[in-house]
């Protein structure tokens, strides 16, 4: 056990590509803790998907041995937590797990608008925030003017700010100091009944469920009888650990230590992250502060391209969900896809993560369809129910009216594109909130409806910006407005998969929109093929794809009969890559890009 | 009933591979070659003849055709070689059907009188423009005076002559190509082959088009356009579309092709030609080695140019019987399609097919409407995917 003075827990706040994973790959290997020909760039980021998107995605943790400038032993946690808005959940509570933060920020960057929302919970932990500098050695890094800067946007002293370089080393050993001299030690009393936090859990093919956990108070021992306080669920502890990154077993875990546990846990989903580890027997009286839950707000359809993969589909979804409790899924039969799933994401990106990792690591080729939000739609009984598929809307004349989610979005761009971005925001029907600069950006923050952004609101972003513009929102509740179920029509049949939630003043634009996208999407048939956007039975936009005239093979003997049967054979199997709906057939890709916007 | 190669014919395909120059349109099997030894050529297609005779023998051929590559490269020697061990190999049908296509050079037209001597009684003459700009573009080596010279000279000599043109070319105006189509039928033999151009990978077309540097090909509506005025005015002509591409007065049709679209059996020779034989009921499709010289090392060698022979399963024949057979006016025999297509999902699509107006299906044939003609290959990926 280390004596709670010897102790100092942090994460690392940072913006992408502001070199938070260099930092923490410089700290683990400057202190020895992986040997040089063992060092893998960025170590933390352990997924495919992490290395090449340059973000995290689930924290991760590391213990660091290090003798400080005093002579003293210390021992480091590091906890890496997620970048992304998407998993400001994991990140909250990975905060919660220690006591400082260091800020990285990038010198010839500046603050960005991830940086902000991480670091506001890192002020919400209480942590000590040691800013750091980083890419001080390129020629376009402004140490002084980002300093400023962070005083000015964030509210904290920079004027101690270590400047740095990952990449090259320089400063590395300021940052160690920093944080034994700057970082308060854990507090906590070993011989006070166990509180320990679970920070996360994971599925490990070896080892089963792992659970990371921090110590608060008492002490944890291998073999020891532990209880879950919210689950009630006891177990016996298989194997105690700590992360170096690799796992080196230990007998014991004290107040302020962060470590892994396995228990013969067999979901991960029987694991509340947030809850409280107790002994079975002399148990604590109360648990520690719990955290709020962390719960889906983005939905979408996932079907298999070859309906022969929606057993391979099922499996992979439920080995995912395994080692993911915010990600949920249900079974969806869509009359155009098919069998699939509506999968639940806490944003964008995690629905990107999962539907990179299903087709990648799972090998299974999927139609995603268009992300929709959660509407609340009151009945004319006074119920409320939940809509998560425009599909499954309600018959109308028992609807009274309907809520939609809403959100507030800081944007920080440099005022070249400000008026572009205003502009994209009107659109979306946003409402300006404010509007501040800071130097030469600008910084603009909307109440946005969560539908209008969960598309293709940040591609467009960032092509009006020219990828300049930083991008994070956070839920603000619900809020009635004239939303109505806007379907498409193909030859007169409704494409369930197509249908949209749309504001009322913007069908008509949506809708021809999409009618003439359409058109160009879908081949020409036998036939001509009307394509109408309705809305109840009234049609607002129409287009009419004519009908195939020429396609005829113009010369075909003998000697040509085996290449064009085969040619034909391979069309047929083109054919099976289109979606029948009706007697017309419709390209896979039509369903995302037909509800693309270009403004 | 009787067995489709019982009644569609049996014909002989004889492939001579080589040319003056590759058309930069053409994917077919053609070489230019230096110099051609046609002594040490001929002995190797009298092989292949006794070879393919001894496995169709009994059999009464119907048709013989040269193609190619530019047959009339061929010396009327050895055109007469070779159809002498013809007549010594199979009984020849009394109104036997002997088609060599030609190129419009006045060297070549000056053969015409050796080939109708060798036995030739039909010539396909290669036009392919009657402007000289375009036949340019087209990469052919011959003007619009002297392929009109040479169809003349045919006309003079031959029992039937055909010809061939391609249209929906670069920049090709309707009006163009009315006037061009009215022209070519006032000095057609007894039938006429009028393709639309076809860009196929592999082909120096092919090649510009990928890099954009093919520009002015019509778009889908004016390719309708050019095929439905195409059909006027050949009905108008007496020159009615008995086929896809092909016209004929009434009883000029090339018996030979037809051998081919209504399934019947057909041997064939020379490199890379392919074959469709029926034996113990049983139907083969057979290959010979596709590059000249291996075809001509491998037939003096082993004794056979045959690089494959496979049978062809029901399912692959019910897919050539449609494909070949909806091509013609005439369709396809509805017992046939049965006797092959069982009665799985095409049916059912015959059905909806008839609704739209695109197939006329009877009791006894099938067969694709005026209006499913421009459109075969979309209404057999539906037949074929029932």
């Amino acid at each position: 056990m280390t004596d709670l003075a010897q102790i100092r827990n942090f994460s690392i706040v940072a913006h992408i590509d502001h070199g938070k994973s260099t930092l923490a790959d410089r700290l683990i290997q400057m202190t020895g803790t992986v040997k040089d020909r063992d060092m893998q760039e960025q170590l933390l980021d352990s997924m495919d998907i992490e290395r090449e998107r340059g973000i995290t995605i689930k924290a991760n943790t590391v213990r660091i041995d290090y003798t400080a400038r005093d002579g003293q032993a210390y021992v480091l946690n590091l906890i890496d937590t997620p970048g992304h808005v998407d998993f400001a959940y994991e990140v909250s509570r990975s905060m919660r797990a220690v006591e400082g933060s260091l800020l990285v920020v990038d010198a010839t960057q500046g603050v960005e608008a991830q940086t902000l929302a991480n670091v506001y919970q890192a002020i919400d932990a209480d942590h000590e925030i040691v800013p750091v500098l980083n890419k001080i050695d390129l020629p376009a890094a402004e140490p002084d003017r980002v300093r400023e800067q962070i005083e000015d946007v964030i509210g904290i002293d920079a004027s101690d700010a270590i400047e740095i370089s990952a990449k090259t080393g320089l400063g590395i050993p300021d940052v160690l100091e920093a944080i034994v001299q700057r970082l308060p030690a854990p507090e906590g009393r070993k011989d006070a009944p166990l509180k320990a936090m679970l920070v996360d859990s994971w599925y490990d093919p070896y080892l089963g469920v792992v659970v990371l956990i921090r110590v608060m108070d008492g002490t944890i021992r291998k073999g020891d009888r532990i209880r879950m306080m919210q689950t009630g669920a006891t177990y016996g502890i298989d194997k105690l650990a700590v992360l170096k990154p690799q796992m080196v077993d230990i007998p014991e875990l004290g107040p302020g230590e962060i470590g892994i546990l396995t228990a013969s846990i067999k979901q991960v989903r029987d694991t509340k992250v947030g809850d409280t580890i107790t002994h079975e027997k002399a148990q604590a009286a109360e648990p520690l502060p719990g955290f709020a839950p962390s719960v889906p707000v983005v939905f979408c359809g996932l079907f298999p391209v070859d309906s022969a993969d929606f057993e391979d589909l099922r499996g992979a979804i439920e080995k995912l969900a395994l080692n993911d409790a915010s990600f949920s899924h249900e079974m969806e039969t869509s009359a155009a896809l098919g069998f699939g799933f509506r999968c639940g994401f806490l944003g964008l990106l995690h629905l990107e993560v999962i539907r990179d990792r299903l087709e990648r690591e799972y090998d299974i080729d999927l139609i995603t369809t268009a992300p929709s939000v959660i509407y609340h739609v009151y009945m004319k009984d006074g119920t409320m129910r939940e809509l998560h598929n425009p599909a499954d809307m309600p018959d109308l004349t028992h609807v009274d009216h309907l809520e939609e989610p809403r959100i507030k979005a800081t944007i920080l761009v440099p005022d070249d594109y400000l008026g572009d971005v205003l502009k994209l925001c009107q659109d979306r029907r946003g409402i300006q909130l404010d509007l501040t600069y800071a130097g030469t950006r600008a910084m603009v923050v909307y109440d946005l409806p969560l539908n209008e952004v969960v598309f293709d609101f940040y591609d467009r972003l960032k092509s009006v910006t020219k990828g300049y513009a930083s991008f994070d929102y956070q839920m603000e509740g619900y809020r009635q407005d004239n939303l109505v179920k806007m379907q498409i029509l193909v030859n007169e049949e409704p494409v369930d998969a197509l249908s949209i939630m749309v504001h009322r003043d913007r069908a008509e634009t949506r809708g021809r929109a999409m009618v003439e996208k359409l058109k160009d999407l879908i081949p020409r048939h036998m036939f001509k093929i009307p394509i109408q956007a309705a809305i109840g039975g009234k049609v607002i936009a129409r287009e009419t794809l004519a009908a195939l005239r020429k396609d005829v093979t113009a010369k075909c003997y003998g000697g040509d009969a085996t290449r064009k049967r085969k040619l034909l054979d391979k069309q047929k199997a083109g054919k099976k890559k289109m979606r029948q709906f009706g007697k017309v057939e419709i390209p896979q890709s039509a369903f995302i890009s037909a509800l693309k916007m270009d403004s | 009933m009787p067995e489709i190669w019982q009644t569609a014919g049996f014909g002989l395909y004889i492939h001579w591979p080589f040319c003056q120059a590759k058309c930069p349109y053409c994917d077919f099997n053609s070489h230019v070659a230096a110099s051609i030894d046609q002594t040490r050529w001929g002995d190797a297609y009298l092989s292949e003849i006794r070879r393919v005779g001894a496995d169709t023998s009994g059999r009464v051929l119907g048709s013989v055709y040269f193609g190619g590559g530019t047959p009339s490269l061929m010396e009327a020697a050895l055109v007469s070689r070779i159809l002498e061990t013809i007549s010594a190999t199979w009984t020849l049908a009394n109104d036997i059907e002997i088609t060599l296509e030609a190129n419009p050079t006045s060297s070549e037209a000056t053969r015409f009188e050796g080939y109708r001597a060798a036995g030739i009684n039909r010539v396909s003459v290669g036009v392919q423009a009657l402007n000289d700009s375009d036949l340019r573009a087209l990469g052919r080596l011959h003007s619009a005076a002297e392929a009109q010279a040479a169809v003349e000279i045919a006309k003079d000599t031959f029992d039937h002559v055909s010809f061939d043109l391609i249209y929906a070319r670069q920049d090709q105006t309707l009006q163009e190509w009315t006037v061009e189509l009215k022209k070519a039928l006032g000095i057609a033999g007894d039938h006429i082959s009028l393709y639309q151009l076809t860009v196929e990978d592999g082909t120096a077309f092919g090649d510009r088009l990928a890099r954009g540097r093919l520009p002015g090909l019509p778009d889908d509506d004016l390719a309708a356009d050019l095929y439905l005025v195409t059909q006027e005015i050949c009905d108008a002509a007496g020159f009615p579309a008995y086929e896809i591409s092909n016209h004929a007065r009434p009883g000029a049709e090339s018996r030979h092709n037809l051998t081919y679209w209504r399934g019947g059996d057909y041997a064939a020779i020379g490199p890379g030609a392919h074959g469709r034989l029926t034996r113990g009921g049983q139907r083969i499709a057979t290959e010979t080695h596709l590059a000249p010289a291996k075809w001509l090392r491998a037939v003096e060698t082993a004794k056979t140019g045959e690089s494959s022979r496979v049978p062809v399963s029901q399912s692959d024949q019910f897919s050539e019987l449609l494909m070949m057979g909806l091509r013609i006016r005439e369709g396809v025999s509805m017992t046939r399609l049965e006797r092959l297509g069982g009665s799985n999902g095409w049916l059912k699509k015959v059905s909806q097919l008839q609704e739209l107006g695109l197939v006329d299906a009877t009791d006894r044939s099938l067969a694709v409407t005026d209006r499913g003609r421009p459109v075969l290959n979309a209404v057999l990926r539906d037949l074929l995917a029932g």
